[in-house]
């Protein structure tokens, strides 16, 4: 391990991380037991399943529910579709549109031999992992072509009007004022739908509608401006809630570059079944690691509601845990935008310093990982010319500690969505400082047994001893005893459970084999 | 800017305060001052920086001047603009309700509740609607409180329910009648194009058609709400932006006994 600035012990680290490998392959033990519905309609998407029916019911949820009904679906969807493939001759989408006109009963068709089955998905198969590694391809080509990858913190902003058109007005302001990545929110109450939207959508509250139609829109947007600016700009969504899995796909057919994609924020603050969100967040990691897809985890979250100096240890805990839990999935370090925030109260002597030691501990603690870094919110009052300051700091411990995804404060957070001019004014303040400070950093010392390496220590030791614990109870029983962000969730509560399903002998996922740690290159 | 440190020119405004006509306050009683920022969707030249004016203008700004302007966009500009507001406000004539119950400590509101209810009384908070913030409703709910005052969930005389976010008024009337609530407070935090209205709104009307509304004490509380407003829309009270716990939890306790919603 490289030698760090805060003196971290090195041991009590490879402690802390093989306690969170021990409690990912519990977890991946019942994952590998089952599927669910988001997961197999993914699998539908993934064979080149789209569009509705008359009554605007996604496909991919008209064959997975048929399935479903019919107590099959244990069997994976894409047992089904190859069955009727080999049966009939027909693409999945013609499949699909023939089981939502009634015409076809895929669990009655003739049963065709596992060699028929797989002869038959291999086309469809094929066609989403080239059509997944072209825009990969495609990403990483424009990016040489203009100079390389970026060095320093990529400035990540976020539009959220709920018209995907306007959105694009004020992405396109936003990547020419110097956004690096534009992430659009999902309008709020998305992630409880049990399916995704179809089309454009101008209409959404606090947010647009995640459809792979205003994924294209917007991806094809940015690359226009991208090429006026001479410079990549990353899209950002959500890859979370109940059709995680889903967005997962339809962000890798269109060529997003970003996902918020954590392993515990829907069980947490969605109040979406644990079982169910453990399940599909594997699939999805499998779907964005082999797309080249930067996955953002939200420990940030767990501080608006703990307590940002006493809660610390969590926001490690967790990203250790979403660190192993990508792992098993294949996703490679390169690509973990592992989260946190700068959320301490602005009135705790030395609050800034605690901000430092968190922020330094995570870059040395996972030194490959493209970290994501919020600012604050929880204490941003409408004071914005403070709030202004507030972000300032949170600027000044990006550029100290190398933070990677650096999601810009905004001074009028808590009083609306931003304006045009609230983005420019923050990045304006976020340039001005990584440009003054561009190497201080590297200048920096920490002090021995200073106040900075001396809280590292403490966090550390605390977050290793409470992974230690999880050996024990599993992660399970540790989200029901409330240890993140003091919200505790029952095993069996929630949404979505329904949707969780033992897999039956002989159940297949064709492209789980084909994508997991294969890069799509 | 033209005028500022170095004006000598005469200012011939009278310099007393007077509540009667009360102006803003740069540097100077009566000088009117005010600062101003907006974005106008046409390009950044001295065309779009006379429209800056022009519009403070009509909003009465005297003198307006654009200390700054920078292109957001090839179509966009930002203005910053100062300028001397001729309106003034006869601040004696103002009447403004505020909740006027002298705010109780955590150990206060308990013994209250002690001596004039009897039992515990049961809380029941969300942010309704569309609304997914919950820092609103867990800076007064939350065990920990917030800016060192104790949430409701640490008071020993109080049952708290947190329901969290995005919590339809369906839902959230249905559980109120479940738990028997006595106390419902509702959070808006961030809400787009006013919706936080009609939501709240609904609400009171939902309750009223189930015979709940004079049952429980009814708050609203978030960072643009206040308690006028609160009232004009048929809550008993609404609490904005540095209101605490225990300023809600007095209010509550307090208007229960008026009410007598006390002692069964």
């Amino acid at each position: 391990m490289m030698q760090g600035k805060l003196s971290l012990d090195p041991r009590l680290i490879e402690q802390a991380r093989a306690s969170a490998r021990f409690v990912a392959d519990d977890v991946q033990s019942y994952i590998d037991l089952h599927t669910t519905v988001a997961v197999e309609r993914a699998v539908c998407r993934l064979l080149g399943i789209d569009s509705v029916n008359e009554n605007d019911v996604p496909l991919p949820n008209v064959v997975v529910d048929s399935l479903l009904d019919r107590q099959c679906l244990g069997q994976g969807a894409a047992y089904y579709i190859g069955n009727a493939a080999a049966e009939t001759g027909m693409c999945p989408q013609e499949i699909a549109c023939a089981v939502a006109r009634g015409e076809l009963e895929l669990t009655r068709l003739p049963q065709h031999g596992a060699e028929e089955i797989q002869q038959a998905l291999r086309a469809p198969v094929q066609a989403a992992l080239e059509r997944i590694a072209g825009r990969r391809r495609r990403r990483e080509q424009f990016i040489a072509r203009h100079g390389g990858e970026k060095e320093g913190p990529w400035l990540y902003l976020i539009v959220a009007t709920g018209n995907i058109y306007e959105d694009i007005v004020q992405a396109r302001a936003a990547a020419r004022q110097g956004a690096d990545v534009i992430a659009v929110i999902r309008t709020t109450g998305q992630s409880l739908l049990d399916y995704v939207p179809y089309g454009a959508t101008t209409e959404g509250f606090g947010g647009t509608y995640a459809t792979q139609e205003n994924f294209r829109l917007m991806r094809a947007a940015l690359d226009e401006v991208g090429e006026q600016e001479g410079r990549y700009i990353r899209l950002c969504n959500y890859c979370s809630g109940l059709c995680m899995p889903e967005i997962a796909a339809m962000g890798a057919l269109e060529g997003l570059d970003v996902m918020l994609n954590d392993a515990l924020y829907g069980i947490l603050f969605r109040d979406i079944n644990m079982k169910r969100t453990i399940v599909d967040q594997y699939f999805s990691r499998v779907i964005n690691g082999f797309a080249g897809v930067v996955i953002n985890t939200g420990e940030d979250n767990y501080l608006t509601t703990a307590d940002a100096v006493s809660e610390a240890h969590t926001v490690l805990a967790s990203q250790f845990l979403n660190e192993q839990l990508a792992l098993k999935a294949g996703l490679p370090e390169e690509q973990m935008g592992l989260g946190h925030a700068f959320e301490i109260s602005p009135d705790i002597k030395n609050g800034f310093l605690f901000e430092l030691a968190q922020a330094q501990m995570a870059r040395e603690i996972f030194p490959r990982a493209p970290l994501k870094y919020m600012p604050p919110t929880k204490f941003m009052t409408g004071n914005i010319f403070r709030g202004h300051v507030q972000d300032a700091l949170f600027n000044i411990t990006t550029i100290l500690t190398g933070q990677k995804i650096h999601l810009l404060g905004m001074m009028t957070e808590a009083i609306h969505t931003p304006f045009m001019s609230d983005r420019a004014l923050s990045i304006e303040n976020a340039q001005y400082i990584f440009t003054t400070m561009a190497d201080l950093g590297s200048e920096l010392e920490f002090k021995k047994d200073g106040i900075i390496c001396t809280r590292a220590a403490e966090v550390l030791r605390k977050a290793a001893d409470l992974l230690r614990g999880m050996e024990d109870l599993g992660l399970f029983q540790t989200l029901e005893k409330g240890v993140f962000a003091d919200i505790k969730r029952p095993q069996d509560g929630g949404k979505g459970l329904s949707g969780v399903l033992p897999k039956l002998p002989g159940y297949i996922n064709p492209l789980i084999d084909a994508m997991k740690g294969g890069a799509g290159a | 800017m033209s005028s500022g440190l170095y004006n000598v020119s005469k200012n011939d405004f009278d310099k007393t305060l007077d509540l009667r006509a009360l102006r803003a306050y740069g540097d100077t009683m009566n000088d009117g001052k005010v600062q101003l920022s907006l974005t106008l969707p046409v390009k950044n030249d001295e065309k779009g920086a006379e429209a800056a004016r022009v519009l403070a203008r009509k909003m009465g700004i005297s003198d307006p001047s654009v200390a700054h302007r920078q292109a957001l966009d090839s179509e966009f500009t930002f203005y910053v603009v100062y300028g001397s507001c001729l309106h003034s406000v006869d601040y004696t004539a103002i009447r403004v309700q505020e909740v006027e119950t002298e705010t109780m400590e955590m150990e206060q509101v308990n013994e209250y509740i002690r001596r004039n209810i009897g039992r515990k009384v049961v809380v029941l908070g969300a942010s309704t609607g569309t609304d997914a913030h919950t820092v609103g409703i867990d800076a007064i709910m939350n065990r920990k409180g917030f800016a060192g005052h104790y949430g409701l969930e640490r008071y020993e005389m109080i049952e708290a329910y947190n329901l969290g976010s995005q919590v339809s008024n369906e839902e959230f009337v249905k559980k109120a009648r479940e738990l028997s609530a006595d106390v419902l407070l509702v959070s808006q935090t961030v809400t787009q194009k006013d919706v936080h209205i009609q939501n709240l709104t609904e609400l009171v009307e939902l309750l009223e058609a189930e015979g709940l509304r004079s049952r429980v004490v009814l708050c609203c509380g978030g960072a643009r709400i206040s308690h006028e407003l609160a009232k004009e829309l048929g809550y008993d009270a609404g609490f904005g932006a540095g209101k605490y716990a225990d300023d809600v939890a007095t209010f509550a306790v307090t208007e229960m006994v008026a009410r007598g919603m006390g002692k069964n």
